[in-house]
């Protein structure tokens, strides 16, 4: 009797399904796409969730290494990449002594200041960069409002392909130089971000390289649910009563309202009511000032004007999003004038010892706006997310309140002493 | 005559045109001349309320026509009208 040497058909069921036009459903093969060819709307990822939940339970989720690779089941690559960064895993921390000074009876931040490439950017990038390898693309790009050219560059770098990275010309130097140091070919482009960002459409239908908030959006913006993930683990397999959060594109913002929901769907944390509060600049608000005016049509911000480079985004793709979410939910889009978003980060800076760029001073003073407007209720738990490093930013804490020269037991810079004690101490004494 | 240029999405219905030459006095008419040219755009360009789908920016020469008149912005001899998917970016 012969043996059949060939072995049984895998029937593996399927976790990743394809890609689904969220606008008419339509449903086509996974692939370096992100428009539906019917109707033009945005294609998500869609997933089996049955499939997914046979095997990520808390129980094995507890038993694997840190970072965003221990949610592999909800991220829409096959398997976990080869190579990366180490990215996620970033700590949950109370805010006991900043919670007080925003209005806040209990106030927790998410610390994704210190990704590798110290922005929640890196989340977004490492999945859409893992794709990027699939897909066997030459070159690694991006359009940035700054935290994105650093954590592509970074990618890029560590995976090993060429990085261009776009960015308006006026961007902060600290940013521009992270790019450059981790090898990126730096293009700056003479106009807004929304400038950059059409001309990369374009760039990316006549190249081909993978723009990671382009044509591999559909996987980027996947990266930013495992905040979510992290979030809910860190509680002990719950949601917060509220969570704040930076809104520029609205991407991120959307995503983690959709990695509760999924963890929800799963039965790994119990379906509770999430209220979303997004911050926006004052002097680039096209949400904020969409979701005052009671209607879901985002009017594009055509030329910026703030110091919050991070969120200068005048037309967000997602804006329209941001609205249904925080009208679903009960939370609210604060717009925050630069000065406040500077005294913001050096609350936290000074209270807390997490020092975030801009984006996270218009989260905190969201917070704080949003309870003044009653969205934040006494006793709410409130999770705000800081999603980069103040030191790509170094200008701006200082914005309506220099330094000034210290006297002893107050904060600031001392004046030049000569290295001897007794100089010392006359500066101590208040004689310098 | 302006230019219209067409994004891959969308090249299957112009037999893989990347640009069209298109007739019109405003962006309104050359993107109904365009339909006129290649009636397959229709269902991807026009929402259910007659006007540009929400998911399509349309720019006049790189200025996205909403900071300009809109649907009613005038389009010149020469100009180029770029079709692109909204949903991109940040």
């Amino acid at each position: 009797m012969a043996i059949d040497i060939h072995p049984a058909p895998t029937t593996r069921p399927r976790r990743i399904l394809g890609m689904r036009c969220r606008n008419c459903g339509v449903v086509q093969p996974i692939g370096l796409s992100y428009v539906c060819p019917a109707c033009f709307g945005p294609l998500e990822v869609d997933y089996d969730y049955a499939v997914a939940g046979v095997t990520l339970t808390r129980e094995a989720i507890a038993t694997r290494a840190p970072g965003i690779w221990r949610y592999a089941e909800l991220l829409p690559v096959d398997a976990p990449p080869a190579r990366g960064l180490p990215v996620g895993s970033t700590p949950l921390l109370p805010a006991d002594r900043l919670a007080p000074v925003l209005g806040l009876d209990r106030l927790l931040i998410k610390d994704d200041t210190r990704n590798p490439s110290l922005s929640f950017k890196d989340r977004a990038v490492a999945v859409a960069a893992a794709r990027a390898v699939e897909f066997g693309v030459e070159a690694l790009a991006c359009a940035s409002t700054g935290n994105l050219a650093g954590a592509t560059a970074a990618a890029a770098a560590a995976i090993g392909l060429p990085a261009y990275v776009f960015i308006p010309a006026d961007l902060e130097p600290a940013k521009v130089d992270h790019a450059l140091a981790y090898g990126a070919t730096v293009v700056p482009i003479d106009g807004t971000y929304d400038d950059v960002n059409r001309l990369c459409l374009e760039v990316a239908d006549e190249t081909g390289w993978g723009f990671v908030n382009i044509n591999l959006r559909p996987f980027y913006a996947e990266g930013s649910k495992t905040l979510a993930y992290e979030i809910a683990e860190a509680l002990g397999w719950r949601s917060p009563d509220v969570i704040v959060g930076p809104v520029a594109s609205g991407a991120m913002f959307t995503r983690v309202a959709r990695g509760f929901e999924e963890l929800a769907s799963l039965g790994l944390i119990e379906d509770r009511p999430i209220r979303f509060v997004g911050g926006q600049a004052a002097g680039c608000a096209p949400v904020a000032a969409a979701w005052a005016a009671g209607t879901d049509v985002i009017e594009p911000v055509r030329t910026p004007d703030t110091m919050v480079r991070s969120l200068a985004i005048g037309n967000p793709a997602d804006g329209r999003y941001v609205v249904e979410l925080v009208n679903a939910t009960g939370g609210s889009v604060e717009a925050i004038d630069d000065l406040v978003t500077a005294g913001a980060i050096r609350d936290v800076a000074r209270l807390e010892g997490i020092y975030p760029e801009t984006a996270g001073g218009v989260t905190l003073a969201a917070a704080a706006a949003a309870r003044r407007r009653g969205v934040i209720r006494p006793g709410d738990e409130v999770v705000a997310l800081l999603t980069g490093n103040g030191l790509k930013t170094p200008d701006a804490r200082t914005l309506g309140h220099g330094d000034g020269v210290a006297r002893p037991g107050e904060p600031g810079l001392a004046p030049t002493i000569r290295p001897s004690l007794s100089a010392f101490e006359r500066w101590l004494g208040g004689e310098a | 005559m302006s230019t219209v240029r067409i994004p891959p999405t969308l090249r299957t219905a112009t037999g893989g045109a990347k640009q069209v030459e298109v007739p019109g006095g405003t962006v309104r008419e050359v993107v109904a001349g365009l339909i006129v040219l290649h009636p397959s755009l229709e269902s991807q360009l026009i929402g259910p309320d007659g006007d540009l789908n929400r998911f399509v920016n349309a720019f006049l020469n790189d200025t996205d026509v909403r900071h300009l008149e809109a649907l009613d912005t005038p389009v010149g001899e020469g100009d180029t009208l770029v079709l692109l998917p909204a949903m991109a970016g940040g």
